[in-house]
């Protein structure tokens, strides 16, 4: 490299990880030789609960770590927890999970019209004709499962119920299991579905306790999920070693995302200190591969999953700001305009910029995006030309404009999302 | 004295180390006027939160559940939310003394501070006095272990260099000291390669 870089001023980090296949670029990272590359040596700690993560890196045990996207917003905010000032230099990719029902449930979908590889329109309205059937026959709701109260998966969740006219807090009843447990619960009957990160659900499919009805990239293309997150003050006094951190998880997040490496990388993930779980399961989620149904036929989603591509590890800060109005929208934080600028401000672009400064990464020049505002491939302008990335509206229609959020909040409230 | 039941707090420890929890709740009945409900099963949690009412849970850090039981107290506690023990904001050092311990806690209504802070205090130190003889524990073992390892390593010096006893631990000590081990270590190694050249034992 020509670019004279700063060493980092602390070379050995600590960085939490929960059994995920969206933790493979801080595995990558360590393992084939990018982080070391930067002069840095990771010490992964595998944590079982989020809350595990958030209180870890609350009082310093973990420097930094493999984070839901919101997890940082709410530390920000003080949402439900200490106020804990957070930064998320980068994303760690994005899709990556999906919903499952349980068989029975599935049964009773299908009885309701759902068809095999529906879609999240179907599989929604099917829902929601079942859960009428359960309530007018006196049977409790579904017990949906997420991972977390500022998850990417609740609030996913939730979208897809309420835009099929399904109450998420009357009609069903959410509850939170850490990702590695979802599938025990789903097998013994304790929850009718849940909504976690792969290869939880491919695990679930394998196992035959339940099948997939919608995937985040059909939800919402290009979505994030997770990202590295770190104290802020934790930050500023590190400010070299977050850049070598950037610099080695994005190299990593490229290899990741090579179909070259994926066999590799399955194998990687499967390892019992790793995420411990089937590589078969790996390579099924990395192509995206799921199944249609107790038929037994499957289909493949586009960009399931993605480490590297479309700016995959860029922290979009209109990101930010839809996980703020979805936090807004199910009452976790009363809105404000110095709320929603901390929540803005907690994702940092200058940060990611400045760590690959120099480099032939193509770096989004705009902090933020419309999201939604077209159906066509979108043309970003970036450091090296221009960065095309797919279309990324919402299942539902519904664009979200991050200057316009009051507008969005607004129709929320109305009942009505703006088109 | 008869005391009012009302007066007493409800403090519900859920842990699946019998041990740690019996150790927990021995020490909370004697420091004062609570009652202790144990429980180590968490399924039904939200039922079983809600028959018991307690007012302060004290719960491993590593407990996989502790999500889940963060959600119930959020979901199940109409207006008043509840507050978790150890992040009150003046209160990082106590927070980090409990993660140290692996204790969470989280109080469920408005209890005041002064009689939470007492039993979160005995929990830290309850946790740690377990984590202390669970090491103890260990390190007897690991030391018993030694002792065998070292005894065998003797015996086959004694044997194949025809030394004594005195001779074979002087011999296992020189070595340890130049290669910078421990004796234990180089007694296992003596006993493993052992085993490989003995070939009636594969």
């Amino acid at each position: 490299m020509t670019v004279h870089r700063p060493p980092p001023e602390q070379a050995h980090l600590r960085i939490g990880f929960i059994p995920l296949l969206d933790s493979a670029v801080l595995i990558v990272a360590r393992e084939c030789g990018f982080a070391e590359r930067e002069g840095l040596s990771l010490d992964l700690v595998r944590e079982i609960s989020w809350a595990n993560i958030r209180d870890r890196a609350i009082v310093g045990h973990l420097d930094a770590a493999h984070m839901l996207a919101g997890l940082p917003i709410a530390s920000t905010l003080g949402i439900q927890h200490l106020r804990v000032p957070m930064v998320a230099p980068m994303a760690l990719g994005i899709g990556g999970n999906a919903i499952t029902v349980s068989t029975p449930l599935y049964e009773a979908m299908a009885a309701a019209g759902l068809r095999a590889a529906g879609g999240p329109h179907a599989s929604g309205a099917a829902l929601a004709r079942v859960v009428r059937q359960w309530a007018a026959a006196g049977r409790p709701p579904p017990i949906l499962a997420m991972v977390y109260p500022v998850s990417s998966h609740n609030y996913e969740l939730r979208y897809w119920l309420a835009a099929s006219g399904v109450d998420p807090d009357r009609d069903v009843q959410l509850v939170v299991i850490p990702p590695p447990l979802m599938v025990d619960a789903l097998e013994t009957g304790r929850i009718d579905g849940f909504c976690v990160g792969e290869p939880w659900n491919s695990l679930a499919e394998s196992a035959g306790a339940g099948h997939v009805v919608a995937t985040k990239a059909e939800l919402w293309p290009l979505s994030p999920d997770k990202v590295l997150g770190m104290r802020t003050d934790w930050a500023e006094r590190n400010p070299n070693t977050v850049a070598a951190l950037v610099r080695a998880l994005y190299a990593a997040a490229g290899w990741a995302d090579d179909p070259a490496n994926h066999e590799a990388l399955a194998e990687l993930l499967a390892r019992p200190e790793h995420v411990d779980a089937p590589a078969a399961c790996f390579r099924r989620a990395l192509a995206g591969r799921f199944g249609t149904g107790p038929e037994g036929g499957t289909h493949t989603i586009a960009d399931f999953i993605g480490f590297h591509r479309y700016a995959a590890t860029f922290p979009w800060q209109c990101h930010a700001l839809w996980l703020y109005a979805q936090m807004v929208r199910w009452g976790q934080i009363a809105h404000s305009a110095a709320a929603a600028a901390l929540a803005r401000a907690t994702f940092r672009p200058d940060l990611y910029r400045a760590a690959l400064a120099g480099g032939d990464a193509a770096i989004p020049l705009a902090d933020s995006r419309i999201i939604g505002g077209t159906t066509e491939p979108m043309a970003v302008a970036a450091t090296t030309g221009t960065l095309v990335l797919p279309p990324d509206r919402p299942f539902d229609g519904t664009v979200f404009d991050p200057d316009r959020l009051d507008a969005y909040l607004a129709a929320l409230d109305a009942g009505a999302l703006p088109a | 004295m008869s005391r009012d039941p009302e007066a007493r707090l409800r403090v519900l420890v859920i842990d699946e180390e019998p041990i740690r929890a019996s150790i927990l709740e021995e020490g909370l009945l004697t420091g004062g006027d609570v009652v202790v409900t144990r429980i180590s099963e968490m399924h039904d949690l939200l039922a079983r939160v809600a028959a018991i009412d307690p007012q302060v849970i004290l719960i491993a850090l590593e407990n996989p559940s502790r999500d889940t039981l963060e959600q119930l107290l959020q979901v199940s506690r109409d207006g008043t939310r509840p507050v978790c023990l150890f992040v009150d904001q003046t209160d990082g050092a106590q927070m980090q003394a409990a993660i140290d311990a692996g204790v969470s806690a989280y109080v469920v209504d408005g209890l005041k501070k002064e009689r939470v802070r007492p039993i979160a205090e005995m929990a830290i130190h309850r946790f740690n006095a377990f984590a202390r003889l669970r090491r103890e524990l260990e390190d007897a073992r690991s030391q018993l272990a030694d002792r065998k390892v070292i005894e065998r390593a003797k015996g086959l010096l004694m044997r194949s260099r025809r030394i004594d006893e005195e001779a074979a631990y002087r011999l296992l000590q020189r070595t340890a000291m130049k290669q910078n081990k421990r004796l234990a270590e180089i007694a296992q190694s003596l006993v493993t390669a052992a085993a490989l050249l003995d070939e009636t034992d594969p």
